[in-house]
Formats: structure tokens, C-alpha cells, sequence
């Protein structure tokens, strides 16, 4: 953590618990930011660096977070509304800078990711409304010489008996206030924004054209640049020729950058007819011969030879040996790309004494570190200006700032202001997948049904190793996210007799944090687990695991929940089946039942999917539906369609062709349902990608009598 | 030299013959409305109005529009922008935002030539837009509102600011 700089008086300082064990995080305004709005002839009033209220009644919010389609935009900016006693309308939201001041208040780097933007700003921006508040008080009671008490507000407004003063009309007195030392947060049953439906405020832009995303940041002079690049990160380039490339009109410059060549252009026409003229020669190194089939067989043979110890307890042999049923089963997952809708992009400005980044990412402290490095400069002299993300699911969320510090390269290598683009086929190729995955269980069951001795062998790469997180994640050689939730599920921890082991390869494939990181793979293979035993217990796959989960009750109530939304148990059409899937995950609680319709030669179609959430307090329930429905779509998807191979080390996607996602004919008819909590607010932006895989998988087993054990379900033969 | 009219603007621009569309109205106009999702056809993000109809963009050579009327998100006329926007925001289809463009342009020519589109009809004109935030179930009714709205003539004709 870097020391706090003295600013200004508005500066203050409040501790915030950190995961690093770290206190103190100052909390100052911009000064850049403050500077430049002065100079606009502007009266602002800001009180922290969370907000700004103008004159004009305008009141920014300043997230310290990236919206990327999740609604953070939105909800950050309810916190702060809510405890201001604004006006909704007098909102608006824009992304803050890279700074120690908006540094996560878990993570203590600046990034936005593992769904728990709402757990780390929850207090934090709540105080920051409450904080403006009453400073606008104070200035309204002194103004007309009342006490402090004899004040209300409501509405962007300070009441004083019937008189009603605008916030604007006291943010100057407010300014020169010294900050409160702490002040009093609302009682629940006072909110009038946080828990009710409100608007996103990102709609109007997002439906005109007008939002701007990294791929729209343009410049005079700017030049596109297109990268020849090789997915796996050992490969070199061992030589290339720029002449084809440099003679395609409007190509300017050709430049090697680690680990590939750019192409500079006037336009994106420019640089991609540069690019696909370039001619390289790649030296693989390790990456040679990479071929899926042989990794496939290479985490069998793991399995079989197991690994490091997870959990070890009792005898699991003996306990087997002494079970009702014994199920075995493997569940094998791909690897994955993210393929956001947006391809990436990052535009950088490097001059002698600084280096700008406009860019849309989650990871701003990295982001700089990684500029700093190869610029020179210190890390302040590194400016990200975050513009919407289109998509990321963990893309825009990479340990090592792939997209943002190739561009810095290119523009260092160059000279010039550029902006890097990724084609489709770029994003599909360029590796940073969700890792594939095999998790190999034998399990034994007493005479109810109840596990008893757990074996479990789990087979894949490490996306924490490596990267700033590996220090909490990786313990004793076992990365805790190869296995997200497996060992705490509470049928499992609870059994004596049990040992898990995690096999890690390292393998010159890249892959990182996709949406739901662990859970993308560990959810489908526990609740492809749980139907299985369900059934070798000859048990109704709910009934059952009302019992296997029963010292979970958050969870059974979810479980109970979405089984009577779904109509769970009522008769189907022939052909047609239910499944369930049900977990806890980024500290919220999910059940998930799908309904599918199987018919001959025809790809499996969901009709229906409930799911019900228990996230805590949600403080926007419509934007809690609208990321279950884009969880579950996205999980479709994956399940579905997605997968990565490598053929003589060529991924052999390529673009939307080829890596096939979800579309309007295939998308279910979902139905939300939120338990009403007060408890704190839980993550949604992941909770149930991993759900959707085993609740389909377990609904064409219902419909069909086939378990499906390998995704993608589109190269399962269903007949 | 082709001539190109968008949004009602006529421009005389110089340009490669086998230059997209896409790279001309966002690299040459500057209008970035109209997004760059997979350069092949595939993800509707670019998709503009050509001489009335819905085109893909970026696969469409500028040459091919030498002459010929281009309407992008940012010039949608009124009587469709108007129920599309307004119906969007009812239903806050948007996340990230990124096929947005796509999707209304998309959505208003199946609007032009179907007053009351039926769910399959929505399949048909809309299965060419990938949304990867999995907006479609908000894209389905946002549609049969707008085209509640238009038929009825119910809503004001205001764009949302
Ligand atoms: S960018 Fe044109 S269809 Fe995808
Ligand atoms: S809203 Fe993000 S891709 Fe559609």
C-alpha cells in the first residue's frame, strides 16, 4: 500500500479492514480532477473522492469500480443516492481514475472482479453519501441560523420548516466545511432507493450510440495497430518481413513487440490488410506440438496418479468398502475463451513524462504497475482513463495485463499514439481460456443415501499461480480455486472419511480467470455428482438434496424455493425432463431448475429455466434478474457450444462460426425469484454460470436416461 | 471516390473499393454508434441500414453503398427510434451495451415491415445479433412493446435523454 499523499483539506482518512492486513487507505480527491473542473469555471463541492455535487444540483458518482454490463453503474450509484437524500434524477455516474484512493477495499489494488464490487463499496459509499449529507446540513443550518436538528432533507433538498434549499444552492458553504469524523448511517426501513427497482442510469447512452467503449476512443493521428501474436506465451518470433505489409496503402509502421510484430495504419482497414500480408515465422519453444487430444489423455493419466492433498481425513478405502452404493464418475470441461462482445482494445499516449491509457479494464493497478515497468516511469505518471467495457467475463480481468501491456510496447516500440485492436478470431485465438478440467469422485453411500467416504481426484491448470493472488490462493501447492467450493459444500466437509487431491499440469497454454472462475467447472461436476448418487439412492434429485444440504439452510430454502416455481414433480410432455442444481458461490446462494426438450436429431432446447438467488440484501432486485438471466445464458452457452482444441498448437476456433454462442431462438424463458435478506450483499455477477451447466445436463438424463459427463453437450451423442 | 449518404449527409470519400462499410462510417465519419463484433457476418453488432434494409456492415464493401442511403444507430428516424428506445428502457435491456446498436437496428426493420411480430418472428429477424451479456429475454419484450407502442401511436414522441 502506498503511502497517502497530503492533498487538501477535503482530504480524509478512514481505515478500512484490508485482506493484507494493511489499515489505513486515504481516501482524497483527484487532484487532477478537482484542477480540471475549476478551470471549468465550475463550483464543485467534493466531499470525498466518491462524488461531486455541482451547483447546477448535479450529483456524480465516481466508481472506483468498471461497469462491464453487470450494473454498477447503477447500484454504487443507489448507495450513495440513498444516503444523500438525492434526487435520482440528478445523478449521473462516471468511472474514477487509476488511484490509491479507489483501491478495493478487500483486494487493496484497484480492480473489479470475483463479484464482490457491491461487498467492497457497501459501507464505503454509503458513508460517502452520508458524509455530503450532512456537511449540506450543517451549511443549510448556519446559513439560517438554525440548529442541525431542526433540518431534514429529501429529494435533493434540505427542509427547514417549510423552507426547501437545493443542494446546489449550498455546495460552496458546504465546501469549506471540515469533515464530519464520522457520521450516522440510515435505518433500513428508511431506504427509499436501496432494495426497490430503479433505473439504470447507463441506458439512455447505451440505446442512442452514444456510450462510449474502448473500441470508440479516437484521436487526431491516432493509428490502429494490429498484432501478430502467438497464444502460448513462451513462443518468439524467429523472424519476419514487413515489405508485403509496408506496401498496403495507409500501412505507416511495422514494429516487433515481445512476443509479437505490429502493424501500424491510418485505419483498422489499414492495419488488418498490413496484418494479414505479414509474414512470420514463429519459434513455439515448449508450445510445439500442442494437440488436444494428447491433453486430454495427459489429464486422465493424472487422475489416476492423483496429486497433492486437499483434504485428507479417516479412511476413505475402508469407509468404501463398508458402503451401501459406491458411485464413481469424471466430468471432463473444455478449455474456454471469453469472447466479449467487444474485441480488445487499448489506446495509449506515451510521452517523455507520462504515459495516458484509455482503455476499458479491471485491473487499473496492475494496469499501471505493468505500464511503469516497461515505460520507466513511476506509477503515478501512468493515467487509465476507463471507458465502458463491452463484456469482459473475466477478460479484461488478466493477471497480467496482456491487452494493456502490449499496447504500451507497441506505443514505446513506435513512437506514435495508437490504439491496438483485436479482431474476433484475435480474441478467440489468443488464449487466457478457462482451464480445461477433470474431476474423478468415488463415492460411497450408506443405506439412506448419505455420503460416507469421498475420494475425489480433480485435474487442471492453475489460473492463481503466478499472479497476485497466488499467495492466498495457492496453499500448499493446491490452487483453492482448481476446486472452488468442493471441499466446503457441506455433504462434504461433513464426512469423515475423505481425501482430496488436486493434479495441476503446467502446460504452455495460457488461461486465466474466466466468469466464475473455479465454479465455471467445479458446479457442473458436484451437481452432475449429487443427481448421480441421487439416483443410485433411488431418490427424487430435490428430495435428496434437501438432505445431502441440510446443514445449509440458506441453501435448502433456495433449493425449496425454485423446486416450487418450477412446478418441480408436475407432469412433462414426453421428451421433456427437469433438472436441478443448487450451490453456494461469491457468497450467495442459488438453485437452478431447467427444463429441456429433447427430440431426435435435434439439438437439446431449454424451455425454462427457474432460478432462485438468496444474495443477501439485493440492492437493485431488477438488476439481480438481469444478471441471472445473463448467467444462465452465458452458462447455456458454454454448456452448449463452447469449446477451445489445439491442433499441432493451432486453436482450431476461430470466430463466432466456429465458437458458437447462444442466440434469441435459444434463449429460455427465465424466471427470477429473490429470498428477501438483510444479511450483506452477496455477488451476483457469477452466482450461477456454473448452475446452468448441471441443471441441463441433469434435465436430458430426466428426459433421456443420458448422463452426460463431458461438455460441451453438442458433441454428445444423444440418440 | 464513392459517394455515400448517411444519416442524411452526403460525403465524397476515397477509400479502398474492398473497405467495409464499418471502417468508413466509424474510422472515416467518426460515427462509432455501429459496433465491430466479429468482421464475418456473424454477431449483427455492426449493422446498418442500407437503402432501408438491414445489412451487415462488416462485410459489406463501401463500393457496394456508392450512391445509396446509410442509416446508422445515430440517424434512426424518429418513428422507429422513438418506440425501440422507449420500449428498451422500460425493460433496461441493455448491459454492457455493446450489441445494443445492433440489436435496434436489427429489431427496427422487422418493425418496419411487421406491426405485430410473434415471438418466432422475432427469432427469424433477430437470431443474427449475438448479445454475450444474454440480454434476449429484454430484447423479446422489448420488441413486442415497441411494437405496441408504434401501433398505438401511445408514446410520446420524445427520445429518452
Ligand atoms: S461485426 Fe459485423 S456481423 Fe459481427
Ligand atoms: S448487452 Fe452486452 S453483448 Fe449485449
Amino acid at each position: 500500500m502506498s503511502t497517502p499523499q497530503l492533498l487538501d483539506r477535503r482530504q480524509f482518512i478512514r481505515t478500512a479492514a484490508l485482506a493484507t492486513g494493511g489499515l489505513v487507505i486515504a481516501f482524497n480527491v483527484p487532484a487532477r480532477l478537482v484542477k480540471k473542473l475549476q478551470a471549468a469555471g465550475e463550483t464543485v463541492f467534493t466531499p470525498n473522492a466518491y462524488l461531486r455535487i455541482g451547483s447546477d444540483d448535479t450529483v456524480t458518482v465516481i466508481l472506483s469500480h468498471c461497469e462491464m454490463g453487470q450494473g454498477i453503474w447503477t447500484s454504487l450509484s443507489m448507495l450513495i443516492a440513498e444516503e444523500l437524500d438525492a434526487s435520482w434524477q440528478t445523478i449521473q455516474a462516471e468511472h474514477a481514475p487509476a488511484a490509491a484512493a479507489f483501491y478495493h477495499t478487500i483486494y487493496a489494488t484497484q480492480r473489479t472482479g470475483g463479484s464482490t464490487s457491491l461487498l467492497s463499496e457497501y459501507d464505503r459509499y454509503r458513508k460517502a453519501g452520508a458524509t455530503a449529507r450532512q456537511l449540506l446540513v450543517q451549511a443549510a443550518a448556519s446559513r439560517y441560523h438554525v440548529a442541525v436538528k431542526d433540518c431534514r432533507t429529501a429529494d435533493g433538498h434540505v427542509i427547514i420548516g417549510d423552507k426547501k434549499i437545493r443542494y446546489g444552492e449550498l455546495v460552496e458553504d458546504a465546501a469549506a466545511l471540515p469533515l464530519p469524523a464520522d457520521v450516522p448511517l440510515k435505518d433500513p426501513a428508511e431506504w427509499k432507493f436501496i432494495g426497490k427497482k430503479v433505473k439504470r442510469l447507463d441506458t439512455p447512452v447505451k440505446i442512442n450510440g452514444k456510450a462510449i467503449f474502448g473500441m470508440d476512443v479516437q484521436f487526431p493521428g491516432l493509428l490502429t495497430a494490429l498484432i501478430a501474436r502467438a497464444p502460448f506465451p513462451g513462443a518468439k518470433v524467429k523472424e519476419y518481413d514487413a515489405a508485403a505489409s509496408m506496401a498496403v496503402p495507409g500501412v505507416r509502421q511495422v514494429v516487433p513487440i515481445p512476443g509479437g510484430v505490429a502493424v501500424l495504419g491510418d485505419d483498422f482497414w489499414a492495419a488488418k490488410k498490413g496484418r494479414d500480408a505479414l509474414r512470420v515465422e514463429w519459434d513455439f519453444g515448449e508450445a510445439a506440438g500442442i494437440n488436444s487430444d494428447a491433453l486430454l489423455a495427459e489429464l486422465k493419466e493424472r487422475a489416476v496418479k492423483g496429486g497433492l492433498p486437499a483434504t485428507s481425513s479417516g479412511n476413505p478405502d475402508e469407509a468404501l468398502s463398508r458402503a451401501a452404493h459406491v458411485v464413481e464418475a469424471e466430468y471432463y470441461q473444455p478449455f474456454l475463451a471469453h469472447a466479449p462482445m467487444e474485441p480488445l482494445n487499448c489506446t495509449v499516449k506515451l510521452s517523455a513524462d507520462k504515459c495516458e491509457i484509455w482503455t476499458g479494464t479491471q485491473t487499473h493497478t496492475n494496469d499501471q504497475q505493468a505500464a511503469a515497468e516497461i515505460t520507466g516511469l513511476p506509477i503515478d505518471k501512468v493515467f487509465i482513463n476507463t471507458v465502458f467495457l463491452g463484456g469482459s467475463f473475466g477478460r479484461r480481468n488478466i493477471t497480467r495485463s496482456d491487452f494493456v501491456r502490449e499496447a504500451v510496447e507497441v506505443a514505446k516500440a513506435s513512437g506514435k499514439l495508437i490504439k491496438t485492436v483485436w479482431t474476433r478470431e484475435d480474441d478467440i485465438q489468443g488464449g487466457m481460456y478457462r482451464p480445461a478440467f477433470l474431476h474423478r469422485f468415488k463415492v460411497g453411500l450408506d443405506e439412506n443415501g448419505t455420503p460416507v467416504a469421498w475420494k475425489q481426484i480433480s485435474v487442471g491448470q492453475s489460473v492463481m499461480t503466478g499472479g497476485p493472488f497466488e499467495k492466498v490462493a495457492v496453499i500448499n501447492g493446491v490452487d483453492m480455486f482448481s476446486i472452488e467450493g468442493m471441499q466446503t459444500a457441506p455433504h462434504v466437509k461433513s464426512i469423515p472419511d475423505q481425501r482430496i487431491e488436486l493434479n495441476t499440469p503446467v502446460w504452455p497454454v495460457s488461461v486465466d480467470n474466466w466468469r466464475a472462475v473455479g465454479l465455471s467447472h467445479t458446479i457442473f461436476a458436484m451437481e452432475s455428482l449429487s443427481d448421480e448418487l441421487a439416483h443410485a439412492a433411488g431418490k427424487d434429485p430435490v428430495a435428496y438434496r434437501r438432505m445431502l444440504y441440510k446443514d445449509e439452510p440458506r441453501l435448502v430454502n433456495v433449493l425449496n424455493l425454485a423446486a416450487e416455481k418450477s412446478g418441480w414433480g408436475s407432469p412433462l410432455p414426453p421428451g421433456y425432463g427437469r433438472g436441478v442444481a443448487v450451490f453456494e458461490g461469491v457468497g450467495s446462494f442459488s438453485a437452478v431448475v431447467a427444463e429441456v426438450a429433447v427430440s431426435k436429431g435435434m439439438p437439446p432446447r431449454v424451455t425454462k429455466v427457474t432460478c432462485a438467488i438468496d444474495c443477501g440484501l439485493a440492492i437493485n432486485p431488477d438488476g439481480v434478474a438481469a444478471q441471472m438471466e445473463s448467467n444462465l445464458a452465458f452458462g447455456l452457452s458454454a454448456a452448449l457450444y463452447s469449446e477451445i482444441t489445439f491442433k499441432d498448437s493451432k486453436v482450431q476456433q476461430r470466430n463466432f462460426y466456429d465458437y458458437k454462442t447462444l442466440r434469441i431462438n435459444e434463449m429460455p424463458e427465465i424466471s427470477t425469484f429473490i429470498v428477501p435478506s438483510n444479511e450483506k450483499p452477496g455477488g451476483v455477477g457469477e452466482a450461477t454460470v456454473g448452475h446452468m451447466m448441471p441443471a441441463l445436463t441433469n434435465a436430458i438424463f430426466a428426459a433421456t436416461g443420458k448422463r452426460i459427463r463431458h461438455l460441451p453437450v453438442m458433441n454428445q451423442d444423444l440418440s | 471516390m464513392i459517394k455515400l449518404t448517411v444519416n442524411g449527409k452526403t460525403h465524397q470519400l476515397d477509400v479502398p473499393a474492398d473497405m467495409p462499410l464499418l471502417w468508413v462510417i466509424r474510422d472515416r465519419l467518426g460515427l462509432t454508434g455501429t459496433k465491430f463484433g466479429c468482421g464475418a457476418a456473424q454477431c449483427g453488432a455492426c449493422t446498418v441500414h442500407l437503402d432501408g434494409e438491414a445489412i451487415r456492415s462488416c462485410v459489406v464493401p463501401a463500393s457496394l453503398a456508392d450512391g445509396r442511403q446509410v442509416v446508422t444507430i445515430e440517424g434512426l428516424d424518429a418513428d422507429l427510434a422513438v418506440p425501440l428506445q422507449q420500449a428498451w428502457t422500460e425493460f433496461d435491456v441493455p448491459q454492457c451495451g455493446y450489441c445494443q446498436s445492433g440489436q435496434i437496428m436489427s429489431a427496427a426493420v422487422l418493425l418496419k415491415h411487421n406491426t405485430k411480430p410473434t415471438d418466432k418472428d422475432i427469432d427469424e429477424a433477430m437470431t443474427g445479433n449475438v448479445c454475450r451479456c444474454g440480454t434476449y429475454q429484454r430484447i423479446r419484450s422489448a420488441i413486442h412493446l415497441a411494437a405496441e407502442l408504434k401501433r398505438s401511436g401511445a408514446m410520446k414522441l420524445t427520445l429518452p435523454s
